[in-house]
Parts: C-alpha cells; structure tokens; sequence
C-alpha cells in the first residue's frame, strides 16, 4: 500500500500544498498554508528521526530504512519503479529542506504575485524531497530535475537586477549539467546488469558491483561533473554567484541551503557509491578542481562588494568543500561534509534571509553604499554577525563542527596516502583548502566591519526600522538550529555515522583501503 | 477471393466509411444543415477514433493480400496514436474551418484530410513497394491542396508551390533509389527484398539506400532535405501546419523504420547505421541552431518540429523492440506537446492574427490560461519532467543506447547538449510570455468552445501521458511482440 510508507508523505505533502495554494483566494490563505505545511513536514522530519533512532538494524535493506518499492515503467525488462528509502544522511537532509522551507516561506511573507511564486517555490521543494527519498536512479533524476526548472521562472519573474541573464544562465548550465548526469546513469544501467537483468536501483547496482572499470573511467566523471555542476564546483560554478544575486530572498535560501546539496548528495550516494573504483582512482582530478572551489570562491568573496555576490562566493567556496570532504573517501572526512551540507544549508539561508531583510530596508546591497547598520537595525545586525560567526568556523556554531571534521579527517587520509606511499596530493591540497578557513574570516570580518560597525553612509538609513515578527522568527529558527548542530554535535554525528558502516559501505570498502 | 481479409483492415475500411459519409452529407445536405458539418466531423472521427482502440487484430501480425499489407497490435497502435493527433487537429481547426474565408470549402478539407490520412495507414502497413507508393501519393499530394486552402492568401500559394515541388521531386528520388533496389534484388516485397540483401550485398546498394533514405528524408524533414520546412509551415494554414508538423511526421517516421528494418537489416551496420548518425547530428543541431532566430511562432515550431523528428530518429538506430516502442510513445507524446503548442497559436491567431514572438509578450497577464497551456508545451517539448516530453525523451535515449557502442554514447550526447540548445529557445517563449515587462500587446479575449477543448485534452495529455506509466508499458509490450525484429 502507497500510503502506508511514512517516506511517501514527503512528496504528498508538498503536492497538497500545490492544491491547497491553488484553491486560495488571497494571501493570508497562502501564507497559512504555507505554513502549516511546512510545519507539517518539520514535524513529520522530526518523527522520522524520532523513530530512525529507535527502529533496529534488522529493519534495514542494505542500511535503507523504510525500504519499499512500487513497480512503474516494468514492462520488458525496463524495471523503472519508484523506491524510496532513507538513511542517517538522507533524513538530515530532509529535515534541512523542511526547515529551510518553512523559514523561506516567512522570508518571502509579503511578495508580489504570492500565489504563483509560492506554487512554484512548492513545486521546487516537491522535486528536492522527492531527490531525497529516491533510491532508484530514474525518479531520482526525475526529481533532480523537477526541482531545476521552477528556479527559471521564480528568478526570471521575482528576481532582481541582471535577472534575464541570470535565469537563463542558471537553467542552462544545470540543466546542461543534468544532460551528462542523464548520459551517466544510463549508462550504469546498462553496464551493471548482472546475467542481462537491468536494473535503476542503487541498491541493487551498488550490491552487485558490475560496471567494469574501464566504464566506471567513463561513467564516473559523467555522474560526477553532473552533479557537481549543482554542488558549484569549478569550473562549473558560474551560474551560481549571478543565479543568488538575481534570485528573490526566500529562492536564494532554498537553492544555496538546499538545491546545492543535491549536488553533493548525488555525488556521494549515486557517483561514489556506485563506481568506488573509478572513485578512487579519478578522485584526484576532482580534489584539484574542488580546491580551487574553496580556495579561489573565498577569494573572490574577498573583492565582492555587493552583499549577494559575497555570499553566493562563499557558498562557492563552502560547498566546494563538501565535495573535496567526500573525495578523501574517508569516514570522518565524509561525516564532516555531510556535517558541512547541513551546516551551510542552515547558515547560508540564514545570511541570503538577512541580506534580503537588509535590501528590503535599504534598496541596496552594495557595502560600500551602507554602514552602521548595528544602531539602526541591531536585531539584523546581530543576527548577521552571528551567521557570519558560524561561517568563519566559531566554536559552538555549526561551522566549526563541520570544517575541523573535514580537515581531521583529511589530513588523517592525507598522511596515510603519504605514509603508503600514494603520493601527498591529499595531504598537500588539505593544507591548501585548510587557508580557506582564513580567508573566510577576511571577509566576513570585512563586511561585518564595514556594513554593521562603520559609520552610517546615508542618512535616509536612520529611518528605517528593525525586523517584524515573522522576519524575527524565520531568522531566529535558523540561528537556533546553527547552534544546535555547534552544540550538539554528537547527535547529528550519530544520526548520520551508520551510512558510512563498512557493511553498507562494502562497495567501497571491498575495493579500497581504508 | 477470400472477403474476410478485408476485416483485418479493420481500420482503413472504417476509416472510409467515416470519408464517405462526410462526402455524402457535404454533397447533399441542404445549405443550412451544412454549419453542422465541422460538429459532425469531429463527433463521427472521435467515434471512430474511440473504436478504434478496441483489439482489432491479437496476437502477432497478419498479412492481407498475399503479404502485400501488414497489419499488429503496435502496426494499429500507431495508427491510434496518428487518429488522436488528428482528432485533436480536427477540434482545433473547427474555428478557422467556419470562418467566413474558408466556410464554403470546409468540406474539402475534411475529406482532403481524410484521405492524407488513408494514404498515412497505407504506408504503414505496406509491405510491397507498389502499396507503399500508393500510400505515399495520396498522402502528399492532397496536402498540397490543404497548404493552399487560404486561397486569398499570397503565401499560402507560395507555400503550397514549395511543398508540391518538393513533394514530387522526393518521390522521384524515391522512385529512383527503388528502381535501383528492384533491378538488384528482382522483387518488390519488403520480406523479399530484405532475404535478398541479406544473401548478397552490393555496392550498388549503398546508393540505393541512399535514394530511399533521402526520399523519405524530405517527408520527414531531416537536414539537408528540410529547406522547404519552415516556408511551407509559416504559409500554411495553421491547422494545416499542425497536421503537417505531427501526424504527416509520426506515420512517414514508422514507415521509415519499417522500410530500413525489413528491407535493409542485413545491412544495418555496413550502411544506414552511419548515414542515419550522421543525418540525426544535423537535424537535430541545425534545427535548434536555426530556431534560436525565428520570431514567427510557425517558423519557429517548424525548426523545432526538424530537431524533434532528430530525435525520433534515434528510435530507429536503436534498431530494437524498445526503440519502435519508445518512437511510438515519443510520436505520440510529440502529437499531444506540438498540438497544444499549436492550439495556443491558432486562438490567437483567430483573434488577433498575430503570429510573432514579440506579441506574445506579457501574455500571462492577459491570458493566463493560454500561456499555461503554451509553457506546458514548450516545457514538454524541451523534455522538463514531470511532463511527457521528459518520459519520451529518456525513452528514446534509453533505447538508442541499448546499442552499446561507444560511438552510440557519443551521438546521445550530442543530442543531449541539443536539449540544453532547445530548452534556451523553448523558455524564449516562457520569457516572452511570463518575464517582459512591457505592455501586453494581446488583449484579453476569451477562446471559444473548441479552441478550449482541444487546449483541455492536449494538456491533460502533456501531464498524464508520462506519469501514467501504463501507456508506455503498454506500447512497449505491443512492440516487443511486434515481429519486425
């Protein structure tokens, strides 16, 4: 039965929230829907994790939860079904996208055209919950790709500046990433059949380990590159900078906080895990490309002047990272940048909501044109350096959590490729991603400095007035949960450290040296 | 003569029935009783149209006529899939067909289009050259008279001089090329031809081929046979012009497929392997290169049209069950995307008579529903899940890399790169539509009854057709027992 499986209600939910949003009549109606929809999934997350954390081993396929499976395109040997399934990583996941849609629909409480925007703002997070609970390659895809196009129209009609521009290029360079990523798994399908029994599912590809290794050098690099197109890495990364600038607020906090994990998501779960050979032989030509992703987005974050820009960079640079965490296939590493996914989604939604907050005062974003803001609108003000603070990696915030876990973990993989004597490309690039954390915090003390601290720049400035309620509470949510994962980072430690079990992880491991 | 066979051509013999007694009524129904003969038209197609999806024929195929006409479940299906497309073109064209220019011919179009669509299931169901011919005949030659029908207008005549001229000039290339496959192999029957080739091939085949692939090239407007594509379909009539984009399309794409697998299978690796990658890279490349500079809508579906039949011809290479399968569904889901596409423009057309690009800014604030419609279709056609289009082109993808071959990815992804191509002028429409500022130049009006429906189905179609997976599973089985493999 569809409906008996809890994972399902992620999808249904959203596609409620179209209907409902279809049928109103004025904007309080969409607000509310919004909201407790949104609600709905937030609670429905947090008994998912609730149960998650109760339900034993034994449960599990292959270390999926709530495994289940309905047959759809069968016929002929096709074997297209809709599987979903979930583990520690997945549910974190989920619960980001859940609350970054819930404080994105504050965020965007009094937008122009509401109901089409939240219709397609809905129809986008309907994509990314779908990309979620997949496990069967073509919905997988198919969602991917559900949650691409709404952010043509959500840019194109609510976005600002450059935006003609910025939407189309956005579209096109991910959609053009997505036409390597289609090329990709068909072609695992059809090169992990085992006795010409073809297959979509992850599971059972990843299981029966058939793609040879010459097609893995092939497929690899297809799935990767078209996933990392999403996850911005170099030198696929510049539609990510234009696309955040032009985007409206509550878009930019759902395409940096949640869109950009997909890309991550896909490259650990579908690249990684089902071509671990090619993985870790190719690993090296993405290590390269992923740090100079960190390195050279914080750089330019450096020169930026326009608020946006520098955040879309640092989002660049900070997603960068959880690529090149993943590609030391190394489990402390690879926690750290399932850490760093749910650490920037919160902490980069939270900076795209203040600097929206901020325009919507001010009418400008340029730094140079705006100070001391800290007298005028200090509840902003804070809430901005404390992001920031998180970004910059201050202990008892997200940031930290999830950067020294990273570099622990690949400096530790970096000495022992040295030690083995597998050559110090790992180690060497650690040391250079590991710069970024200083050039992080040139940047946001630069514009912490200018924009909240210095002198005010325009008088008119003096009138404006502090958060409202619902701006108060969509930041406020957030900030919460960046301290919660800085506190508490154990439980989230926990909740996603059995996806990186050497059994489940056995593809890997029965290839590589861990 | 055993009558009996006449039943397995169930669906021409209906079809008939449903020409002549609309020739009837138009010939000798009094003149007031004729405003009723569009109505009547679609009601009677759309009775046969529901008919005809009752199982005519089961199991595997069977021959009529000494093995001169074929017929199978996927052979009727795809002759289903034409019959929506053009009840779909029959709702649309009720306004145009009504309007005081066109009144009076009316019922010329609908036999003239009638019978194109006789002379279509003839050339899908032939096995011997000489049918087959028949078929083609009568499916061109009246559409020339159907691209004219705007009497009034210059360049319908125009357009209709083109399609003529090229018409002809493809059949005698055609003709040629067949010549030169009869004096090599002594037969005119599909099956006998195909035994022949494969028992001893010939150089002179490769010209043969040649001929036959470019005759049947100019129907279906692949590059470098697709000059008069965009004159014609800007000329045309616009119900003309949609049935010319989709159903004259579908049934030249399978007859194409029949052709190549029955005749030239022996030779598929040697020959029509590589002349087909090659025609499939310009078709689709040139077709979106040179749509992304159309501002008339019909010329730019018509240079889209020539990169989509690009990529029904990936179904073809595929050379497999899944390949005709996933071409059907592709056909089909094309008909429904394309019709809707030009639904949008014909009410507007009606209302305005205006055909650019540029009207059709801020056309969301004028006409929501219509650019919904238009987004859906363009959407669909650009491949966007969760619509059709992304379903059928995953299918054809699918299929055509069952083959294997390096090289075969290689062609894959270069139709791939096209679709991004593709997308870039297919959200130009969305853009115009839903992103420019300006002032609407269309006024807000309110579509009649048929224009509303057929817009109706057609999106209904977009959004069902793929997530209802039974429709491709369906197709996909009928395929897999068809016994052209």
């Amino acid at each position: 039965m569809l409906f008996s499986n809890i994972l399902i209600y992620f999808v249904l939910i959203p596609m409620l929230m179209l209907g409902g949003v279809a049928l109103c009549r004025n904007i309080k109606q969409i607000r509310a829907v919004a909201v407790i929809g949104s609600t709905a999934l937030i609670a429905l997350s947090a008994y998912l994790i609730a149960e998650f954390l109760k339900a034993p081993v034994e449960d599990a396929v292959d270390g999926m939860y709530y495994y289940q499976s309905w047959h759809w395109f069968t016929a002929q040997n096709l074997n297209i079904n809709l599987t979903v399934g979930v583990d520690g990583v997945s549910i974190a996941m989920l619960l980001l996208s859940s609350i970054i849609l819930f404080t994105g629909s504050f965020a965007s409480w009094t937008i122009a055209q509401p109901k089409a925007f939240f219709l397609w703002l809905i129809l986008l997070s309907t994509g990314v919950f779908g990309f979620f609970i997949s496990l069967d390659l073509f919905t997988m895809f198919m969602f991917y790709e559900v949650a691409l196009i709404p952010m043509y129209l959500l840019i194109g009609v609510w976005g600002s500046g450059n935006k003609n521009y910025s939407a189309m290029k956005l579209t096109l360079m991910l959609m053009g990433g997505s036409a390597f990523l289609m090329l990709g798994l068909i072609g695992i399908y059809y090169h992990s059949s085992v006795d010409g029994h073809h297959t979509w599912n992850l599971l059972e590809i990843a299981r029966n380990n058939a793609i040879s290794t010459e097609w893995q050098y092939f497929l690899f690099p297809m799935t990767f590159v078209g996933f990392g197109v999403l996850g911005a890495m170099f030198p696929f990364h510049t539609w990510s900078p234009d696309g955040h600038a032009s985007a409206p607020t509550a878009v930019s906090m759902l395409h940096a906080g949640v869109l950009m994990k997909l890309g991550g998501y896909g490259c650990f779960r579908v690249a990684m895990y089902l071509m671990p050979q090619a993985a870790n032989d190719l690993a090296w030509i993405f290590l390269i490309l992923t740090g100079i992703s960190v390195v050279y987005g914080a750089f330019s974050a450096c020169v930026q002047t326009d608020l946006k820009y520098i955040n879309a960079y640092s989002s660049v640079s900070h997603c960068g990272l959880v690529l090149f965490a993943i590609l030391m296939i190394n489990t402390t590493a690879m926690t750290g940048a399932i850490m760093q996914m749910l650490s920037h989604g919160l902490m980069t939604a939270l900076f795209f909501a203040l600097i929206g907050m901020i325009y919507g005062r001010t009418h400008t974003r340029d730094i140079t044109k705006m100070g001391g803001l800290m007298k005028i609108m200090p509840y902003l003000a804070v809430c901005y350096v404390i992001a920031g603070m998180a970004s910059l990696g201050l202990p008892g915030l997200s940031g930290f959590v999830a950067e020294m876990t990273i570099f622990v973990g690949s400096f530790e993989q970096g000495m022992t490729d040295f030690l083995a004597g597998a050559g110090s490309l790992r180690l060497v690039f650690t040391v250079i991603a590991c710069c970024s954390i200083v050039i992080t915090a040139v940047y946001i003390l630069r514009v912490v400095g200018k924009l909240l601290f210095g002198p005010v720049q325009d008088k008119h400035h003096l009138e404006l007035t502090d958060a409202t309620w619902w701006e108060r509470l969509s930041t406020a949510t957030l900030i919460v949960c960046v301290a919660a994962i800085g506190c508490f980072p154990n439980f989230f430690e926990n909740l996603i450290r059995g996806t990186f079990d050497p059994e489940l992880f056995r593809a890997i491991a029965m290839n590589l040296n861990f | 003569m055993d009558y009996s066979q006449f039943l397995l051509m169930k669906q021409e013999v209906a079809l008939l029935v449903v020409f002549l007694l609309v020739f009837l009524y138009d010939t000798f129904a009094p003149k007031k009783a004729l405003n009723a003969l569009s109505g009547i038209t679609c009601v009677l197609f759309g009775i046969y149209t529901v008919a005809c999806f009752c199982p005519c024929v089961t199991g595997a195929s069977e021959n009529v006529f000494n093995g001169m006409y074929e017929t199978s479940p996927i052979i009727a299906m795809i002759k289903n899939v034409l019959n929506v497309g053009v009840l779909i073109v029959l709702i649309q064209s009720v306004n145009w067909a009504n309007s005081d220019a066109t009144a009076v011919r009316r019922g010329e179009f609908y036999e003239l289009l009638l019978v194109t669509l006789f002379g279509m299931y003839l050339m899908i169901s032939a096995r011997h050259f000489l049918l087959f011919i028949i078929g083609l005949e009568s499916a061109s030659l009246p559409l020339a008279a159907m691209v004219a029908f705007d009497k009034n207008r210059y360049e319908s005549h125009e357009a209709s001089i083109k399609y003529i001229l090229t018409a002809v000039f493809s059949s005698a290339i055609f003709l040629m090329g067949l010549s030169f496959v009869y004096g090599l192999t002594g037969s005119l029957y599909f099956s006998e031809i195909g035994a022949a080739i494969a028992a001893a091939s010939s150089p002179m085949l490769i010209c043969a081929l040649a001929f036959v692939i470019a005759g049947v090239g100019f129907k279906l407007s692949l590059v470098p046979f697709h000059l008069w594509t965009a004159d014609v379909y800007q000329g045309a009539p616009t119900p003309v012009t949609s049935y010319l984009s989709v159903i004259s399309k579908g049934s030249a794409a399978f007859a194409f497929l029949v052709i190549l697998v029955q005749c030239f299978s022996a030779v598929y690796a040697a020959a029509w392997e590589w002349m087909l990658y090659a025609l499939i890279i310009l078709t689709i490349t040139i077709g979106n290169l040179f749509a992304i500079r159309q501002r008339n809508m019909k010329r730019f579906l018509a240079f889209s049209s020539v990169s989509q039949a690009g990529y029904i011809m990936l179904g073809i290479i595929a050379m497999n069950a899944m390949g005709l399968a996933a071409m059907v569904y592709y056909i089909l889901v094309y008909v429904f995307s394309n019709l809707a596409a030009f639904g949008v423009i014909q009410a507007i057309e009606n209302h305005t008579g205006k055909v650019d690009m540029d009207d059709y800014r801020g056309l969301s604030k004028t006409n929501p529903k219509l650019s919904f419609a238009m987004m859906l279709a363009m959407f669909s056609l650009a491949g966007i899940p969760p619509f059709a289009g992304f379903f059928s082109k995953f299918f054809i993808f699918t299929s055509a890399i069952n083959q294997g071959s390096i090289a075969i990815y290689v062609l894959v992804l270069i139709a791939l790169i096209n679709t991004i191509i593709s997308l870039y002028y297919y959200l130009l429409v969305v853009k115009a539509m839903y992103i420019s500022d300006e002032t609407p130049v269309i006024e807000k009006f309110k579509s009649s009854f048929t224009d509303r429906l057929g817009l109706t189905v057609t999106v209904a179609g977009i959004i069902l057709l793929g997530i209802v997976s039974v429709v491709y599973n369906h197709i996909l089985t009928l395929a897999s027992h068809s016994s052209l493999f």
